[in-house]
């Protein structure tokens, strides 16, 4: 031990004595390597940021000449623009459905796969599929499928004598509609982070749960599983949230925010890139991202973390 | 008992399989469909006329199908290509090299992993109106040369490469640009191959930014062109516009299937899409 020490000490005490040139290539080095992405982060992340937040407080329209301060009257007007808070409201009623089936229907199918030896790879494909493919070449195919004529969704409904379902056309199940897409975008997705999560679980504690009298799989599952995937669906839930407030493809292919079913990031749209409503879109924008940030702060606590400065 | 416990969990997951690969299926037999069975909402997978090329060759005229297909490898190329250019580096200095303003750079790149592309797009749209680059392939890219994303992941891969391995390289006269490229990356290519999975998808298949930025029809990535192609056809040729839907879906679909593995690491890697 002490001669590894004697023959490691003494290139250390080399490198010390001129310690301060090669620390100051080396820093010099670092700012040369970081300065494209240095500059990129300003030009795409921080001016943006400072300009969007400086047209929140005008009525700057693009293309018009000129632009007033109006204060914080975007906000305001935001909260009595009814089509602003019914795109809010569709959103909420999207995430509201997409969150307990997407995560919950995610953790059935993978505690299902994880047990699975020589199909498991099969499943996952199935299952995964509909992360891949391109979202909206699939939401046109899901306006095929659930065609009130040419369908056969609604074919299979009338087929056990019921009443044909309207899913694209009577407004009150637009929404729903979208969040059945939804939930069948994600729950791969969700199903693979929450394979993982079983992974990460010592295979000792299921047997020391059953030594302890958890017979019945349905208690080892209540007493390690559940507890263990804690942290896997705290995670979960975050992106799933987050991923639910940025339903914008099936809103695009379906609707186009046509019969009161605009959702939020459609409306941003409308409003800042088809009427050119820049300043009132702006104000939209930060509304949209303070609501993206409080759902992150679980996600920035799981990322910091796994960082060590 | 035992019969039915070993294959529940089997018929379990087989019919939860049914929705989620019904579209696919339906897509790829109206695709293969005469327009004539339209009215034929069966599931039978062999069609009375095999019209397979008739619609796929309508769906490569009616719009330029194969010129969406270009748009989009330039696109997700370029991106790809710029971000590694810039994120390598960038993760090297802030993983070995102690430089000014370290700490700070990190922090910022932590605050923008949390802030979505969409929040960006109003103040980035004006600045390409303003500069005339409004339906440019660079319109397209530029806002993800950059992905903090890249930065953040590379830097966790590469702090763990060792430092003796740096120093010993430097003895021997590697410059930091070999170092940074030719060894430590070397060592993290798994997190290389999955980010570029990862990047590859998500620019693929993206709709909002091109949607923003491109109105003219040969400039369109896939996913627009998917877009214009349904308004075009609105609903008049189901045949052809599954088979528009099926060559957009193919590449991801195909390459999934071809490097599984991979794809579900890329693809999980982040929450944020």
């Amino acid at each position: 031990m002490t001669l590894v020490d004697a023959t490691l000490a003494k290139p250390e005490v080399a490198a010390r004595a001129k310690r301060s040139p090669a620390d100051r290539r080396k820093a010099r080095l670092g700012l040369l390597f970081a300065a494209p992405s240095a500059i990129l982060l300003a030009a795409f992340y921080i001016i943006p940021i400072v300009v969007l937040c400086v047209f929140s407080l005008t009525d700057y329209q693009l293309g018009a000449l000129s632009m007033r301060f109006v204060g914080l009257d975007n906000f305001s007007k935001a909260f009595s623009d009814p089509v602003f808070l019914r795109s809010l409201w569709n959103t909420v009623l999207y995430a509201v459905i997409v969150i307990p089936f997407g995560v919950l229907l995610a953790l059935g199918v993978a505690l299902l796969v994880y047990n699975r030896k020589k199909s498991r790879a099969f499943w996952e494909i199935a299952y995964f599929l509909p992360v891949t493919a391109t979202l909206v070449a699939m939401a046109t195919v899901w306006q095929f499928l659930l065609h009130p004529s040419l369908g056969p969704v609604n074919a299979a409904i009338k087929a056990f004598g019921l009443e044909p379902v309207a899913f694209l056309s009577n407004p009150a199940l637009l929404i729903p509609t979208m969040a059945l897409i939804g939930i069948w975008q994600v729950l791969g997705f969700n199903m693979v982070l929450f394979l993982a999560g079983l992974t990460a679980i010592p295979k000792d504690l299921h047997e020391a749960a059953r030594l302890d009298g958890a017979k019945h799989p349905i208690d080892r599952f209540l007493t390690v599983t559940w507890p263990m995937l804690g942290p896997t669906t705290l995670f979960v839930v975050v992106t799933t949230s987050i991923s639910a407030f940025k339903v914008f493809e099936t809103v695009a292919v379906l609707t186009k925010g046509r019969f009161g079913s605009e959702t939020l990031l459609f409306e941003l749209y409308l409003e800042g890139f088809e009427y050119s409503n820049t300043g009132y879109a702006a104000a939209l924008t930060l509304l949209f991202l303070v609501i993206v940030l409080i759902l992150s702060i679980g996600q920035m606590v799981h990322m910091d973390r796994k960082v060590h400065y | 008992m035992a019969v039915l416990r070993k294959y529940l969990p089997h018929l379990v997951l087989a019919l939860g399989a049914v929705p989620m690969l019904l579209p696919f299926y339906w897509m790829f037999l109206t695709s293969i469909r005469s327009p004539s069975e339209i009215f034929d909402v069966s599931l039978w997978p062999i069609p009375q006329h095999l019209d397979a090329a008739q619609n796929y060759a309508r769906a490569a005229s009616q719009v330029p199908m194969l010129r969406f297909m270009l748009n989009g490898v330039i696109v997700c190329g370029g991106i790809l290509i710029v971000q590694v250019l810039t994120a390598v580096p960038a993760a090297y200095a802030l993983a070995k090299l102690k430089f000014p303003a370290r700490r700070l750079m990190m922090t910022l790149i932590i605050a923008a992993l949390c802030v979505p592309m969409q929040a960006l797009a109003l103040p980035l749209f004006v600045g390409l109106a303003k500069t005339n680059l409004l339906n440019t392939y660079f319109a397209m890219m530029a806002p993800f040369f950059l992905s903090v994303f890249a930065i953040f992941l590379f830097h966790q891969s590469f702090r763990s490469y060792p430092d003796e391995v740096i120093e010993a390289a430097r003895m021997d006269g590697f410059s930091e640009m070999e170092i940074c490229w030719r060894l430590v990356l070397r060592g993290s290519l798994p997190s290389l191959a999955a980010f570029a999975v990862f990047s590859l998808v998500a620019h693929w298949n993206d709709l909002y930014w091109p949607m923003i930025v491109v109105t003219d029809t040969n400039l369109a990535p896939p996913p627009l062109g998917m877009l214009f192609f349904a308004d075009v056809e609105s609903g008049a040729n189901y045949g052809a516009l599954m088979a528009g839907a099926a060559i957009i879906t193919a590449p991801m679909v195909i390459c999934f299937l071809f490097a599984r593995r991979h794809f579900i690491a890329g693809i999980t890697m982040t929450g944020v899409k």
